[in-house]
């Protein structure tokens, strides 16, 4: 909540006013929406090394907290004025930052958005994300399979109310679970009466591991747990061990972590869909200083791919091993 | 009212300076036992210092100070409690939201005997209870519990709790600073009863007061502060109101005060 | 002369947190089956223990009139310490952890020293140390969790059984911890302090009692809770977990004046706190059980603390 916003503005301003004399060198802008979660800190390495090794400057920056979108039009204003001819945002609050987004494009400046889109779409010149929905798709399908003939009794441990990613995490997981969900634009959790509870974990484990028991306490017969992110499938675990519950139930995930990886090498997590921020982070990059060098703009919507990492693969899923996961990971190994 | 002339507190030839301005030039002291001493004078006469000089507030520069007929020298406040000189402040020093007794006590508190009080430190409250309902009745002071808040007693009570705490745990001098400001008359007559009877008791008391009709009601004697030094004692029994003010701004000079007003 | 009846029942605003609980549990135990059982209640306090231990020290600082946003920051720190310097070095359990209270002590100690010698206000001290804890315990852990943890340090996690449920030791500590808080604030000269210093700091410095000294006790004593807090933190998740502490600084705040602690200083009772904290906990826990979105208890926790502040203000007037 209360992120170091004002020191890395102030080593943004420092970095920048050096910028100002370095001629010549592309200077793109990452505007991440905290300076905190594992996600974005790798995010901001990928990008970071992408630039080092292309001869580019990356100026970086965040939003003190998920949802805050003063903080990140801030940033946004303060790379521009020190020279970001390209920026690239994950927007907290996808219609908020229109606008901000709008002044920028009008001076020149090229905005890609990462990992989810504004709304609409198309204020950004392009989108390089990772399909949230396509995500849940996978680790439904997973579940429903895996579940073999066993009751469906599922628990749903979510973001928090009206976030984008958490709502399109929990559809896609209802509609490759084979049940009615909305569609990827609705910002509403899906209901269904196989879902016997759903809570917030807010995307941290303690919080997760709150929300499990509770629902444990509602549900103890549960046999599939979609997690948000893989903290709240720790934290999930957690409440299953200590109800002694752990090994009957399958606990699926999103984010592709290396800790996370290692949770599914462990059994903790049954199967996650991998993300690759580095992989958004490192294209926005190329894509920025190729818009410096040449002008030429990207458009349109690039998808940086899923994978379904699982340790026990089960007919009719597509997954890879937890191998070929700790490979692709990101975080520390 | 019984005056002797023993001497309990004496201050001589008191210079306190602060930067450019010399707020004590010399001044002279002397309280009686069992007597209301009234301390007044103008604003800038040296009045608050002389008063802080007493109370242990203030350390002097130059001068000297006797409690007692023994030379004394206070380095804080805690000094002269130590010596049993007690002081109610304007502002009362009570915390509103304790009650009367955890107020009267605050700062010495008693602690149970033996294991309860030594090790585990607990509070004795009981005790503590019956001390401040004993002292309150000692000065017939009529408030109802001793376990009800400050803050919910009127200001003249408050004034007499802050002055029974005083006179409850002052071994020598009682000092108070502008006891009835403030308050309207009827509370304020409470206050000047309280005052009388800790003189009854055998506390002289030091009062500092811009209230002429008050001082004239209770004081034994009047000190006029002026321009840092002790311009008169005088006799409020003998002198007027009128002549008192004209003493203290200076209009009438200390040789032309008539004999008989002067304190013996 | 012997005290009426009214001066010897706490004043409304002390029972008021109680009443809310009571009518909470009413509520979720007749719609639904589950809320009224030995164990739902005994997850429900270990929900609540790392708040509520924290609550402990923020209910102290609250009573001198100052604020601590940092105290879920120090806490993480805290964690992180104890959990790498046994991980890291091999330290053994004991030790570590006492090394992790060492440091959130410590951390407590410069809140204090920043508000009592250099006299800045409590809320921008605390705001501040937030940011310095929160970067220290980022760098320190390479913003990663800690997973191998000794087992002796997870031992407050653990449960004994009573009549049926299981109850964690940490729950007993954080209850212990509570009552021997509340002797004190009631029982002992320094414990009154706290409350005249709250009430009127002139008022104490007058009487011989330094307030700096009091507030900066304050402020260090609620450095070694925030430490107690980050290991049970370590008991109830098994992990040292970097993000952790962002919230538990309002959480502990809305304990506090869901109390009935006046955030103004001088008025309050501790075991008020636990009681707000469990409410919070409570109201987390019936919601899900009835299936409620969790916008709900957020929604019902915002009136019932501006309820409690209300409270609070309307019982000073009345002179109660």
């Amino acid at each position: 909540m209360f992120q170091p916003t004002r020191l890395a503005l102030a080593s943004l301003l420092l970095g920048s006013t050096t910028l100002a004399f370095a001629a010549g060198e592309p200077v793109i802008g990452l505007i991440t929406k905290t300076e905190t979660n594992p996600f974005f800190v790798k995010m901001k390495e990928g990008a970071t090394e992408a630039a080092k090794a292309k001869g580019g400057k990356l100026l970086s920056g965040a939003g003190k907290a998920d949802g805050d979108n003063a903080g990140q039009v801030t940033a946004m204003e303060n790379m521009i004025a020190a020279g970001a001819k390209t920026i690239l945002i994950t927007p907290s609050d996808s219609k908020a930052i229109i606008p901000a987004i709008k002044k920028a494009r009008d001076k020149g400046v090229m905005v890609i958005a990462l990992d989810s889109p504004t709304d609409p779409a198309d204020a950004t010149d392009a989108l390089f994300a990772t399909d949230n929905y396509k995500a849940g798709v996978l680790i439904g399908q997973y579940a429903k399979a895996a579940l073999g003939g066993k009751p469906a009794k599922i628990i749903t441990l979510d973001l928090f109310p009206g976030h984008p990613v958490g709502a399109q995490r929990h559809n896609g997981f209802l509609k490759g679970f084979g049940l009615p969900a909305p569609d990827a634009k609705s910002n509403e959790l899906g209901k269904d009466a196989r879902i016997v509870c759903m809570a917030d974990s807010f995307g941290d484990r303690a919080k997760g591991q709150t929300a499990m028991e509770n629902c444990l306490q509602k549900a103890p017969e549960v046999t599939v747990v979609y997690t948000i992110n893989e903290p709240a499938a720790a934290g999930a675990y957690n409440a299953l061990k200590k109800a002694g519950k752990e090994k009957g139930v399958i606990i699926v995930s999103v984010d592709g972590g290396c800790a996370g990886i290692k949770d599914v090498g462990a059994g903790v997590i049954a199967a996650t869909s991998q993300q690759y921020p580095l992989k958004m982070a490192s294209m926005g990059v190329d894509a920025g200083i190729e818009y410096a060098k040449s002008g030429k703009k990207v458009s349109g919507y690039t998808d940086t791919g899923v994978t379904l990492i699982a340790a026990k693969p089960v007919a009719g899923v597509d997954s890879k091993d937890v191998k070929t996961g700790t490979d692709l990971c990101w975080g520390a190994k | 009212m019984a005056a002797t002339h023993r001497l309990v507190m004496q201050a001589k030839g008191l210079v306190k300076r602060y930067g450019q301005v010399t707020a004590l030039d010399g001044a002279d002291f002397e309280l009686r036992a069992g007597e209301i001493l009234a301390v007044i004078g103008d604003n800038g006469a040296g009045k608050s210092s002389l008063i802080k000089c007493l109370s242990g507030a203030t350390i002097p520069d130059e001068g000297e100070l006797q409690l007692d007929g023994k030379v004394i020298r206070f380095k804080g406040p805690i000094d002269a409690r130590r010596e049993g000189i007690e002081t109610v402040y304007q502002d009362l020093a009570v915390a509103p939201a304790m009650t009367i007794a955890e107020n009267l006590f605050l700062g010495r508190e008693l602690r149970r005997a033996g294991f309860l009080g030594n090790v585990l430190r607990m509070l004795d409250k009981k005790k503590m209870l019956e001390i401040s309902v004993a002292r309150m009745n000692d000065l017939k002071v009529g408030i109802r519990s001793m376990t009800q808040a400050v803050e919910t007693l009127s200001g003249g009570q408050r004034q007499c709790v802050a002055v029974a705490r005083a006179a409850a745990f002052a071994e020598h001098v009682v000092i108070l600073d502008e006891p009835t400001a403030a308050l309207g008359v009827k509370e304020g007559n409470m206050v000047l009863e309280l005052i009388r009877r800790v003189r009854d008791k055998g506390l002289p008391v030091i009062l500092i007061s811009h209230n002429m009709p008050h001082v004239f009601e209770i004081a034994d004697r009047i000190h006029v502060a002026r321009l840092g030094k002790r311009a008169a004692v005088l006799n409020p029994k003998k002198i007027s109101m009128s002549d008192t003010v004209a003493v203290m701004t200076g209009a009438m000079p200390p040789e032309k005060i008539p004999a008989e007003c002067l304190a013996h | 002369m012997a005290t009426p009846l009214k001066d010897r029942l706490p004043p409304i605003g002390q029972l008021g947190p109680f009443i809310a609980l009571l009518i909470a549990c009413v509520i979720f135990g007749s719609t639904t089956d589950r809320f009224f059982s030995g164990e739902n209640f005994s997850l429900i306090l270990q929900q609540v223990m790392v708040v509520g231990v924290i609550a402990i020290g923020q209910t102290l600082i609250i009573l001198t009139a100052g604020i601590d946003l940092s105290c879920g920051m120090i806490m993480a720190l805290g964690s992180i310490v104890m959990t790498k310097v046994a991980a890291d070095l091999g330290v053994p359990a004991p030790l570590a952890v006492l090394a992790g209270i060492a440091v959130t002590t410590l951390f407590g100690l410069l809140n204090g020293l920043l508000v009592t010698r250099v006299k800045l206000p409590p809320f921008i001290v605390t705001l501040g140390v937030f940011n310095i804890a929160f970067a220290i315990t980022q760098l320190y852990s390479g913003a990663q969790t800690v997973t191998e943890v000794p087992g002796l340090m997870t031992w407050l996690g653990s449960t004994f059984a009573i009549g049926g449920s299981n109850v964690a030791y940490g729950t007993v500590l954080m209850i212990l911890l509570y009552v021997g808080v509340w002797f004190w604030l009631r029982e002992t000269a320094s414990g009154r302090h706290v409350y005249a210093v709250g009430n009127n700091p002139e008022a104490t410095r007058l009487v011989g009692i330094p307030p700096e000294r009091v507030i900066l006790g304050v402020y260090a004593l609620s450095g070694v809770f925030y430490g107690i807090a980050s290991l049970l933190a370590v008991a109830r998740t098994g992990v040292g977990d970097p993000n952790a502490g962002q919230t538990e600084a309002l959480d502990a705040i809305t304990a506090v004046v869901l109390g009935g602690t006046s955030l103004f200083g001088g008025r309050g009772v501790v075991l008020g706190s636990l009681i707000g904290a469990v409410v919070v906990g409570v109201l987390r826990n019936g919601l899900t059980l009835m299936g409620v979105s969790s916008v709900y208890q957020v929604l019902i926790t915002g009136i019932l603390v501006i309820l409690a502040v209300t409270v609070d203000q309307l019982s000073r007037k009345g002179g109660r």
